[in-house]
């Protein structure tokens, strides 16, 4: 909301030399954020002023363009030029060049002098132009920044002013005036009016307030005007659509004439287009008693008026000239011709007051809420009167903002009130809070006066009365928003000011510190972080494609993720089923970047929608749903577990001298997934694993011990590398880290530790080439028994003396026993046996 | 080299004189050899089987027996003597060689590689941890919950009215099909909802993690952002709890120098709400006030929703933006550097903040 300062002098006090930053240094002390200052004289500096064309002789040019030289008298016949400077002519007439010919000799202008500042830093000067000495420049509206207009120059009379030659055009055009922006929160709808936060100024300052709806003599009942009913016969939420219509009606009015400057230039102020003098006329209202008109060309209107919800199937042109289909749930403004506006929205087209309009039919009415905003939303047509609605308007107010247009359209347009009218409606309930005497020092924590809490109350505009327990407080009509005792605890604390709330600490009872899976995942991310990965954070919005690569192990396997029904992009219009595509968009970065060697990981949730999703319905606010109905909304919130991936591209550290870096390859992966496993103290199992976006040679399946599948590391797919520009050989790795924490042991059982000596032996098996390493290791540790301690995979052969199509594995055994020294024929027997349960699992001969 | 003294003569082990000289050649010689190697050589030469000490001391078996003793002991102390310089000269080159050694080793320290990678947290979440420790130091617990939610823990249970303007405040990102009501959470505030209906009183959490809004990306937005709240349900709680806690939390995070603004606002879920600034001293650009987050008393609907008796219970509630925290504690000038996983942006942190 726009706050022209001159606008909010009529009605609070504002110090005389007080700037825009000034009123929004007081505003913001009871709640109003500042936005802007908006202040013609920050880009236009004078001398401007009001000259009167004597001459005018047009020159044609060669370039084909006619140009006039002027002569134009800036200072009264008779008088001296007071200014001076470079350009500016002792005599007072000014010789002048101007394109425009919307002129003739004897109009009166506005003549920007050498000296002067146009909006854009453009600086007159007195120059040399087509032969002549042009010193100073006659304005158009677009120049002075005051509108768009540039099809010619400003002609005074033409916006009904005859001013005194030489006044200043500033002071004229009201360019002095500035305005403060405030935020209006969307609970105070009041505040979207001078006449809300002329109050509220008041209110931070201590000054002053008149309403300015105390202004306007209103007749106290109207009758005869034009006909209209109210007939909604489906409310929202059971509240009538409309509950009161003022209509009014003024004859003879003259839609041409100008706009008056004091007022087109509080609208500009305020952020609002001069459209004609009824259109200027209606806005200026609003804008003054947050009440928001709509003026019809009671000519163009059939029979009476009818508020109703729209029937299926019915359209309406609006006045931007757009044909809308109407919902049944529309409340609409009707008359014998049907729908003439979608009410508290905008007008339509065919009842519109136009420049031939002479009879006006204004309309002042109070719309509840929720229907407007469904409407607005529905036809996304955001207005001014729209805003205001929603937000809610003073039922009150209705029958004195019609007046206050009656009373403008008589003064400015020349026309004549009928003393009929219309107020049909009934009004809403008075809202009567008790307020418990104690209770707003206990909600704020100061112990406020009685005297402070009544004297707030009673600024607000509430009607205070005493009762046993506190007070009766009756809530003002444009307050729609104060319902409740803690509402008024937060106004007497805002009027009182936030500042003088003191700082107590409440001492918490003993807290537990950390969850378990809290201490876990902390621990976890800085362990890859101590292994040196470096964390990243990506978004969770993805293609469907990457959820199909990454998101299952089989190709063309259903994937099933949450679809978004208003992406940023419709490209990454799902969220993520795995970490990995962001990932993988965060390393292709940093390669285009000139980072090649990186080892990126990231911890976050991925979104698995099971079977149910979302819930039908939701419960009512301000009600603890039934644990049926809290068991279904928890139920239909997808799965979201932690996920945690990483991505190895290039080398393991950086190359330097006397250091020569190694490749990342599939090992790393795995590598790191175990890591992760010992940091956590579970067992990751890993075995030749299948998944579409790694290797198929070189992809491990990692699970738990008991036998759940949580991640895949390894290589990525060549094709895949290739398809995201990413080198050759890149590494990648994910799980499901809530799988991990909930599988760690929750308390860990000592080992004894047996300090008899060591005996190693070794052992190389012959398998065939399929045969996984780590199942030979089980067998030989299952075959070795309780003797083993340890047993290490240490070297892999193929190749020459070993038949094709197997392999040696190279196993070191250590063998210890509790109790006593071991003798080498223990030893060798155990391992005896541990060959023979490879061998007999496996075909595993000894080399 | 020789093994002896080539023409030198026997001498007489009983001729003093003579084996004097010999001895003193013998020393001469161990003092001028500068490397291990000569000294082996002298000690070949003067103490070897062929040398004239050695063949004068083999002249002792010879000699009349009233005469071997006085022999003996010439030889004897004679030497010793040799033997003495010898193994002196020994250790002194020996350590010589050894220093030698040490200094030719010597390397540039400077040109040491970087052998392993450093790794590093991202900011975002080494401040997240922070704000943890801190509240958890208070005794306060930490509460987390879905960020795809249902729309009633997001608005409803939060005092957001239907079709009320303040829900489109909230830029929101729905899941298809509309119809099932389900959101990216806009705030972290339906972890709180979920930690009314789900602890016991009274409640002291604080409620960290990721926030979505329909933001474009630019300098100062994000889709995606982090935010913790804070929420206390107790007997007899007041706003000037609320601004007690909140001086402390920014005393912790900012120093004792730290102060705190409230201005009134409003939130569905609060009444009253206010917005909180904190005084920045270091700020770019001269020390100001910086908006850093909203607050204020829990409005009783929302207690309602989750069963607790507004009568008896109060509570309040406060939010901040750690994207924001970061950007004004640590002068981070873009929001996308935070966003897009340039590794320079985390390297830079390392692991702290």
């Amino acid at each position: 909301m726009r706050i022209p300062l001159s606008w909010l002098r009529e009605f609070a006090q504002v110090p005389a030399g007080a700037t825009a930053e000034d009123v929004m240094a007081e505003l913001v002390k009871v709640g109003f954020e500042e936005e802007a200052v908006h202040r013609p004289t920050d880009g236009l500096k004078g001398p401007v002023v009001v000259g009167q064309v004597l001459s005018l002789v047009k020159e044609p040019q060669t370039n084909g363009k006619t140009i006039n030289w002027c002569q134009v008298r800036v200072v009264p016949e008779g008088q001296e030029q007071t200014l001076t400077g470079k350009g500016i002519d002792p005599s007072g007439v000014q010789g002048i060049i101007c394109g425009a010919h919307n002129f003739v000799e004897g109009d009166k202008v506005v003549v920007t002098l050498p000296g002067a500042v146009l909006p854009g830093d453009f600086h007159i000067s007195a120059r040399k132009t087509y032969g002549h000495l042009s010193a100073g420049m006659i304005a158009s509206v677009r120049e002075l920044g005051i509108g768009e207009d540039h099809d010619g120059i400003l002609v005074l009379s033409r916006i009904g002013l005859d001013p005194e030659i030489g006044s200043d055009a500033m002071e004229l055009l009201g360019l002095y005036d500035q305005a403060a922006e405030i935020n209006v929160t969307p609970d105070r709808g009041y505040a979207f009016s001078i006449r809300g936060v002329a109050r509220e100024y008041a209110h931070a300052t201590g000054t002053v307030f008149t309403d300015p709806a105390s202004k306007v003599q209103a007749p106290a009942t109207l009758s005869g005007g034009y006909g209209v009913k109210i007939n909604d016969d489906a409310p929202v939420y059971g509240k009538p659509g409309c509950d009161r219509f003022v209509a009014r009606t003024v004859r003879g009015v003259d839609a041409t004439r100008p706009t008056p400057p004091w007022m087109s230039s509080r609208l500009r102020l305020a952020g609002i287009r001069s459209i004609s003098l009824p259109v200027d006329i209606s806005n200026y209202v609003m804008l003054e008693l947050g009440q928001p008109l709509h003026f019809y060309d009671q000519d163009k209107l059939s029979g009476d008026i009818v508020v109703r919800r729209a029937v299926a199937g019915e359209k309406l042109t609006t006045l931007d000239g757009k044909e809308r289909a109407l919902d049944p749930e529309d409340l609409l403004i009707t008359d014998a011709s049907g729908p003439i506006g979608v009410a508290g929205v905008m007008g339509g087209a065919s009842t519109e007051v136009s420049d031939a309009t002479s009879t006006v039919l204004i309309e002042a009415a109070h719309f509840e809420e929720v229907s407007i905003a469904r409407s607005r939303r529905r036809h996304k047509l955001p207005s001014e009167a729209s805003k205001r609605f929603e937000r809610g308007v003073d039922w009150q107010v209705a029958n004195v903002a019609a007046q206050r247009a009656v009373d403008l359209l008589v003064e400015l347009a020349g026309g004549t009130a009928d003393e009929a009218g219309t107020d049909v409606g009934t009004a809403p309930d008075a809202v009567t809070i008790d307020l418990p005497a104690e209770f707003p020092a206990a909600r704020i924590g100061l112990d406020f006066t009685e005297e402070q809490i009544v004297t707030c109350l009673e600024d607000l505009g509430a009607a205070v009365e005493k009762s046993d327990a506190g007070w009766t407080v009756s809530a003002p009509s444009w307050r729609n928003d104060l319902e409740t005792k803690e509402d008024l605890s937060e106004e007497i604390a805002r009027l009182v000011g936030y500042d003088k709330i003191p700082a107590t600490l409440p001492v918490a009872p003993p807290g537990r510190g950390f969850t378990r899976v809290q201490q876990q995942r902390r621990r976890l991310v800085q362990a890859l972080a101590d292994a040196g990965l470096t964390e990243v954070l990506s978004y969770p919005f993805v293609s469907k494609t990457a959820n199909d690569t990454f998101g299952v192990a089989e190709a063309g396997g259903p994937r099933t993720a949450v679809k978004l029904a208003n992406p940023i992009s419709e490209e990454h219009g799902y969220l993520r089923t795995s970490v990995l595509p962001g990932l993988i968009e965060v390393a292709k970065r940093n390669h285009s970047r000139g980072f090649r060697d990186l080892a990126l990981f990231e911890a976050g949730l991925v979104f698995l929608p099971g079977d149910t999703v979302g819930t039908a319905s939701i419960p009512p606010l301000g009600v603890k749903p039934s644990d049926e109905v809290l068991d279904a909304l928890y139920d239909g919130v997808p799965d979201q577990p932690l996920h945690i991936a990483a991505v190895l591209t290039g080398h393991d550290s950086p190359a330097a001298a006397g250091h020569t870096p190694r490749a990342w390859d599939w090992a790393d992966a795995l590598d790191i997934a175990r890591q992760a496993g010992d940091v956590l103290g579970v067992e990751i199992v890993v075995s030749q694993g299948h998944h579409q976006a790694f290797h198929p040679g070189r992809a491990a399946q990692l699970s738990l011990r008991s036998g759940d599948v949580v991640g895949y590391a390894g290589e990525l797919h060549p094709k895949l590398l290739a398809a995201h520009d990413m080198p050759a050989r890149s590494v990648a790795l994910e799980f499901n880290a809530d799988a991990l924490f909930e599988a760690a042991a929750d308390v860990i059982v000592a080992r004894h530790i047996s300090t008899f000596p060591v005996a190693t032996q070794d052992v190389a098996l012959v398998v065939p080439q399929d045969v996984p390493a780590d199942d030979v290791l089980a067998a030989l540790r299952e075959g070795a028994g309780e003797l083993l301690e340890d047993v290490a995979l240490f070297d892999v052969y193929a190749g020459k003396g070993i038949e094709e199509g197997k392999k040696s594995l190279a196993f070191g055994l250590r063998f210890r026993a509790a109790d006593r020294t071991l003798t080498a024929d223990e030893a060798s027997a155990a391992r005896e046996n541990a060959v023979a349960m490879a061998a007999s699992r496996f075909g595993a001969v000894q080399r | 080299m020789t093994e002896t003294l080539p023409g030198a003569a026997i001498p007489n082990p009983l001729d003093e004189a003579a084996i004097a000289a010999a001895v003193d050649q013998a020393i001469t010689a161990i003092a001028g050899a500068s490397t291990l190697d000569e000294l082996k050589a002298v000690r070949l030469a003067h103490t070897g089987e062929k040398s004239p000490l050695s063949l004068a001391n083999r002249e002792i078996g010879g000699l009349p027996k009233d005469q071997k003793a006085a022999a003996g002991k010439i030889m004897g102390s004679s030497r010793g003597r040799v033997n003495k310089a010898l193994a002196e000269r020994t250790a002194e080159l020996e350590a010589e060689n050894d220093a030698r050694i040490l200094v030719e080793e010597t390397v540039d320290v400077t040109a040491a590689p970087r052998r392993r990678r450093a790794g590093a947290r991202h900011p975002l979440s080494t401040l997240q941890d922070r704000v943890a420790d801190i509240f958890v130091g208070m005794g306060w617990e930490i509460a987390e919950g879905p960020e795809v939610e249902s729309e009633w823990f997001n608005f409803d249970a939060l005092n957001f009215k239907p079709d009320h303007p303040a829900r489109e405040m909230q830029d929101t990102f729905f899941v298809e099909p509309p119809e099932a009501h389900l959101l990216m959470r806009t705030h972290t505030s339906p972890v709180q909802v979920r930690s009314m209906l789900e602890r016991e009183l009274p409640i002291y959490v604080l409620c960290p993690g990721k926030v979505f809004r329909t933001d474009e990306l630019d300098a100062t937005h994000t889709p995606v952002f982090h935010q913790f709240e804070g929420l206390a349900i107790d007997k007899k709680l007041s706003m000037a709890d609320l601004r007690g806690t909140l001086e402390h939390f920014a005393r912790q995070m900012f120093g004792d120098e730290a102060q705190i603004r409230l201005r009134p606002n409003y939130f569905p879920f609060t009444e009253p709400s206010a917005e909180l600034d904190i005084w920045h001293p270091g700020a770019k650009g001269g020390p100001r006030w910086i908006e850093w987050g909203g607050c204020g008393m829990v409005n009783p609907n929302v207690l309602r929703a989750a069963g607790i008796d507004a009568d008896i219970y109060s509570g309040f509630a406060f939010g901040m933006g750690i994207e924001r925290t970061l950007m004004f504690r640590n002068e981070v000038g873009d929001m996308r550097d935070m966003i897009e996983g340039d590794v320079r942006f985390s390297e830079h942190f390392g692991m702290e903040i």
